[in-house]
């Protein structure tokens, strides 16, 4: 028996998605098949990237919320608002750029509003942003006056259609986002903060971190890639649909989040992990469909899937694991 | 004891403010026949947020309530028109298998020592998943003791009459104050919503109370979709969807607070009459769209959290008293330095 090694946290979410890809290669064998078509890559696999993309973004957000032992409700209707309010200023004819700057600022507004509720009248993150959760789908409808606004707009609709050397634009933006991120929380100090957060609040706080701007940025954070993800739905249909856009998608981004090994006991941030964990639940729905089974089989997989991970989570079972360890280097 | 009554008071001021409000635009509002009609179209969102009320004032939370309350109603369609069952004994089959779901739901809160929020997720998605399963389309239910149940009802005066929804939802108020307030169980629950690990070391039987509570959830949602299939006269799979926030928020609304340990069953009740008031003042308007109803109900879940905050031991208002008190205390008696 070897002594003091530790399965590395990565481990698990890593392990998870390979097998749920190979089970997908096993039910299509031509799953990792990649074509170029037309200057463009395609495959299954592109294309469960591509379906993942909005739920990704939404977890990147969620994930620096959930480490702070938070929760982020609000997201599906964030993206909502900010797919109005993008949808909006098209129809009345600005450039692509007013209208990706107009509906990420909704989003950082939104993020903002929920982070001040949080981190200043310290109000329980679920309640905080259930408001936003419940009137933010209302404030869409007020923005598209309860319509579907469609507009016309090749260079918006290019954010989620278009290619740059043959990749998809939505995957680019992803990959980009993680890489900022992951840049910005680990060659800074600043992952480590929001972990100690949710570790223990009371002692970050002793320690000497800013605890409110931090929570306040991590809510922030977790509007515009909410906004974000409002644009890239909006660009994919050419319209703001208020009611369904973003329609419990916040329940699909906390499980990516937790999928990826994070806790939402909180004290574990990792963007990279998330990602896998977008892609593993992206593979899941699209098995499911390729499997030809009917879409609403996702819903019972998907409980099937969280009682695992929560058996697997449990600290009952882990204290178990680690008595055994305990027990087999002893002897 | 005066906080909780406190905020209870804001609750109905809310209530008869709103209802003035609605009386002053349209006079035929003051009516038993509308009162009688308030309380029928909200029965079974009331039923659901009496299950939810007992989970938050125990520190949790039950996400599935929308989902089973759905899965009650597509099973009794099922079970009364393809396979011509008895309603009374459908009825006793949809509470069993409700208050079974909510009862392994607490156990897995307990035993997994995971949030409640996840595994009533979990519960959410099989309970729709399943409704599925079952079916894709609406089934109408046509049976005698159907119709009989929903023309019952006790005449209110003015030609108004309590159906046999709003009976069940009055008498289901009442029994759970009783419960949460005259019972050794109802303590428990402030108990484990006070102070959880305090209440383990009290010796209360943690996981059985727990268990217990979500059961209870579910077989008011289970309830509650017994009401809705009466209310529709069919049983869809996508009934339902998104009403576990409707009764959270009519929850809050009531005044229970969602850290738990502190509400009260009967603001819940005000709190669906409340959501039922703002949807009747809407539908009688005519020129609103149903976005309103959404953003109103948000501010005021945002006022009553504001007003909780207020009202509650650690922040400013009584906290502020509090702890002046003890300040002017402490220095009269600790200022045994010398005076200058």
């Amino acid at each position: 028996m070897r002594k003091g090694y530790a399965i590395p946290i990565w481990a698990a979410p890593v392990a998870a998605m390979v097998l749920v890809l190979l089970i997908d290669t096993i039910l299509f064998p031509s799953f990792f098949e990649l074509r170029l078509i037309d200057g463009r890559l395609t495959g299954s696999l592109v294309d469960v990237l591509i379906r993942g993309t909005p739920v990704a973004l939404l977890a990147l957000g969620m994930a620096g919320v959930i480490a702070t032992r938070g929760i982020d409700l609000s997201v599906g209707a964030v993206m909502a608002i900010a797919g109005a309010v993008a949808a909006d200023a098209l129809a009345e004819g600005a450039p692509w750029t007013t209208a990706v700057l107009y509906a990420l600022t909704a989003g950082l507004a939104c993020g903002l509003w929920s982070g001040m509720l949080v981190a200043f009248l310290k109000l329980q993150p679920i309640v905080a942003t259930l408001v936003l959760m419940v009137a933010g789908r209302g404030i869409a409808q007020l923005v598209t006056g309860g319509q579907i606004t469609t507009f016309d707009d090749a260079s918006f609709s290019a954010l989620a259609g278009g290619t740059i050397f043959a990749i998809p634009a939505p995957i680019l933006i992803v990959a980009a986002i993680v890489l900022l991120l992951t840049v910005l929380v680990r060659s800074t100090a600043l992952g480590l903060m929001v972990e100690a957060i949710g570790v223990n609040p009371r002692a970050a706080e002793l320690v000497g971190i800013n605890t409110r701007s931090i929570v306040l940025a991590v809510y922030a954070l977790s509007g515009v890639t909410a906004a974000l993800a409002g644009i890239i739905a909006t660009a994919d249909i050419h319209g703001a649909d208020a009611n369904n856009a973003g329609l419990w998608l916040e329940l699909d981004a906390i499980l990516v989040v937790v999928l990826g090994g994070g806790s939402l006991l909180g004290g574990r941030l990792s963007y990279g992990l998330t990602l896998i964990g977008a892609i593993t639940l992206q593979a899941i729905k699209t098995g499911i469909l390729l499997a030809g089974f009917p879409p609403q089989m996702g819903l019972i997989l998907m409980a099937v899937m969280v009682s695992i991970l929560l058996v697997i989570q449990a600290p009952a079972l882990q204290q178990w694991l680690q008595r055994r360890t305990l027990r087999n280097a002893a002897s | 004891m005066t906080g909780q009554n406190r905020t209870l008071l804001v609750t109905v001021a809310v209530l008869v403010a709103l209802f003035a409000f609605c009386a002053s635009q349209f006079p035929f509002v003051v009516s038993t026949r509308v009162i009688g009609n308030l309380l029928t179209d909200n029965a079974f969102l009331g039923m659901l947020a009496i299950g939810m009320t007992v989970v938050i004032i125990s520190g949790g939370i039950d996400l599935s309530v929308g989902s089973v309350l759905a899965f009650s109603a597509v099973l009794l369609s099922m079970l009364i028109s393809k396979r011509g069952l008895d309603p009374s004994v459908a009825f006793v089959i949809v509470l069993g298998i409700g208050t079974t779901f909510g009862a392994l739901q607490g156990t897995a809160v307990h035993v997994l020592r995971a949030p409640a929020f996840i595994v009533t997720l979990a519960g959410m998605f099989l309970a729709r998943g399943a409704c599925f399963l079952l079916t894709e389309d609406s089934i109408p239910i046509s049976s005698a003791t159907y119709r009989k149940l929903s023309d019952a009802g006790l005449p209110l005066g003015g030609g108004a009459h309590l159906t046999f929804s709003a009976l069940i939802l009055l008498a289901s108020v009442a029994f759970t104050a009783l419960l949460l307030r005259r019972t050794r169980f109802g303590a428990n629950v402030y108990a484990l919503g006070g102070d959880r690990r305090a209440a383990e070391l009290m010796g209360i039987p943690v996981g059985a109370t727990t268990a217990c509570i979500y059961a209870y959830s579910g077989f008011m949602a289970a309830a509650g979709g017994i009401l809705y299939s009466l209310y529709t006269q069919s049983g869809y799979p996508l009934a339902g969807v998104g009403l576990e926030l409707d009764a959270i928020a009519a929850t809050i609304i009531g005044g229970t607070l969602l850290a738990g340990g502190y509400g009260s069953v009967w603001g819940t009740a005000l709190g669906i009459l409340i959501l039922g008031l703002i949807q009747l003042y809407i539908t009688l308007q005519g020129t609103l769209s149903s976005w309103v109803a959404k953003i109103v109900t948000g501010a005021l879940l945002l006022f009553f959290m504001g007003t909780q905050k207020l009202f509650s031991q650690s922040s400013f208002g009584t906290g502020l008293f509090a702890r002046l008190s003890v300040g002017a205390g402490r220095h009269r008696t600790f200022s045994t330095e010398p005076s200058q």
